[in-house]
């Protein structure tokens, strides 16, 4: 195997390992559409991190996390629904990052890979950020991880009970901008969400505790990357749409087991 | 007598305009149980949340004993079908050891059910597992709103027994919310009949005579709301010249 295989595999295991535990708390919360909204948001990001010639991780971080904050105002100001802000702010964004995309006639920037992914162009600087990336995400889970299933029970009952239901809302919405802009370069900003709640889905069939869950989770994430990343070997399909398409396989396969809980 | 867990003084909330609470003072304390009654949208729910902390007053001073700890019972609670947890967990999620879990759990008599996935129990058995967990942290002030909703009738009088004696064995306050005046009355210290503005306060035999109770209440054991007021748009309360008037054992101006 030639070492952008390697590196590809590496990367997409990296982002499978958070993506497990990430997911669980997108389907435990209801925030599919939530996680779509910032993900194609994440493209806007790419695009004026071009357009500004800043560090494209940090703006693809930025402006999700931007996007985030704004919903919060806006959903605490009752103007609209929380489904119809998200379908005009998810919809928006995306089309505020084509535009600004084609717009930047002098920069090639392909536009295929950062809606689909592109896999097997990780770079070991990619492999590093990803790691550090998921390394932190996986230490805030941790840490934060009684006082984030409480909030995601009740939060009114977690608030009386002394957690601060602020904070730990922020840190989950940081944590999703997080890993969102790591799996941009795996699966693209399209398909962010299927790699986050398919394994999570999947893994609910054959869990009795919310830890067997996330566990199982970034089990299953992973062995999808390995799945999808030999489909596209064999195949010669781009690697990105592989992995989520092998992930809907094992979810229907799921379906056959019976619920445990 | 003990000075009071917790002081509502003159506590004021409008939501866009409309006046929700007027002019509440309250004191809760140690050992004394307070039913909370009153018509739909009479500012009940608000109260509750006021003395959660979970909603600052517009005007008005609330003060906590420095000891203060509340165990709360929501008026019910949905978990997501997607969330596998089973009852013992969701008890330890409160931050307690298993053998806290457990003897919480066998006080309202659901031990059997700690393996049980929560999404399963039935109404009253939800509410138990709620109440088991409000009394996780022995708190010494209970905040029940509206305990025995789902729950059939035979149910409901297990559950305010239950909650009798959990509060007398945890010498706490309770602040409870309930509909069913007639079943709650007997186990009730302090009653107050809210509509926005505390229409009338007591002991329940005190209260059961008050004017204003019967006006509201009428005489049947019954939950029935007669309005012996209008209320003007702002839900100032009006007599039926429009004129405010107070009922007995009303302070406020």
């Amino acid at each position: 195997m030639t070492d952008f295989i390697l590196y590809g595999l590496l990367a997409g295991l990296g982002v499978a390992l958070v993506a497990g535990p990430l997911g669980c708390f997108v389907v435990w919360r209801r925030m599919a559409y939530f996680g779509d909204t910032l993900a194609h948001s994440a493209l806007l990001g790419v695009a004026l991190g071009v357009l500004l010639e800043v560090n494209l991780s940090i703006t693809a971080t930025a402006i999700p996390l931007a996007m985030a904050l704004g919903l919060v105002i806006l959903e605490q100001r009752g103007v609209l629904s929380v489904d119809t802000l998200l379908g005009i702010l998810s919809h928006s964004a995306l089309a505020a990052g084509l535009v600004v995309i084609s717009l930047l006639s002098d920069v090639r920037v392909d536009l295929m890979s950062l809606l689909f992914g592109d896999l097997l162009s990780v770079t070991s600087q990619d492999l590093w950020i990803i790691y550090g990336v998921a390394g932190v995400v996986l230490i805030l889970l941790g840490a934060l991880w009684r006082p984030l299933i409480n909030i995601t029970v009740d939060s009114e009952l977690a608030a009386v009970e002394g957690t601060n239901v602020r904070l730990i809302r922020a840190v989950l919405m940081l944590i999703t901008a997080l890993v969102i802009a790591i799996a941009m370069k795996i699966v693209g900003v399209l398909l962010i969400t299927a790699l986050l709640i398919i394994p999570a889905a999947t893994a609910r069939r054959i869990s009795i505790t919310p830890e067997q869950m996330a566990a199982k989770a970034s089990v299953i994430a992973m062995l999808t990357v390995v799945l999808g990343l030999a489909l596209s070997w064999t195949t010669d399909a781009p690697a990105g749409p592989s992995v989520v398409l092998c992930s809907a396989l094992l979810f229907t396969m799921s379906l056959m087991v019976r619920q445990r809980a | 007598m003990t000075s009071p867990l917790m002081t509502l003084d003159r506590i004021d909330k409008s939501f866009s305009g409309q006046h929700v609470l007027q002019n509440i003072s309250l004191n809760l304390t140690q050992g004394e149980i307070t039913t909370l009654i009153g018509p739909n949208g009479a500012g009940k729910s608000t109260l509750v949340r006021i003395v959660l902390g979970l909603l600052a007053p517009d005007s008005g001073s609330v003060t906590a004993s420095k000891s203060l700890k509340i165990g709360y019972m929501p008026q019910k609670l949905h978990i997501d079908p997607t969330l596998p947890i089973s009852t013992y967990r969701f008890l330890q999620l409160a931050n307690a050891s298993y053998q806290v879990c457990h003897s919480a759990l066998a006080s309202v008599g659901i031990a059997h059910l700690a393996k049980t996935p929560i999404q399963k129990l039935s109404g009253g058995e939800m509410q138990r597992v709620l109440l088991a967990r409000a009394i996780l942290r022995k708190p010494n002030l209970l905040v029940l709103d509206e305990p025995v909703q789902g729950v059939d009738i035979n149910g409901q009088n297990a559950l305010y027994k239950m909650i009798g004696s959990l509060s007398k064995s945890l010498n706490c306050a309770v602040l409870m919310v309930s509909h069913d005046l007639h079943l709650v009355m007997s186990a009730t210290d302090q009653v107050i009949c809210l509509n926005h503005h505390i229409c009338c306060q007591g002991r329940p035999e005190q209260v059961t005579k008050d004017p204003a109770y019967l006006d509201i209440f009428g005489q049947t054991a019954l939950y029935a709301h007669h309005h012996d007021h209008q209320h003007s748009v702002h839900g100032e309360v009006l007599d039926r010249n429009g004129v405010h008037r107070h009922g007995e054992g009303c302070d406020h101006d």
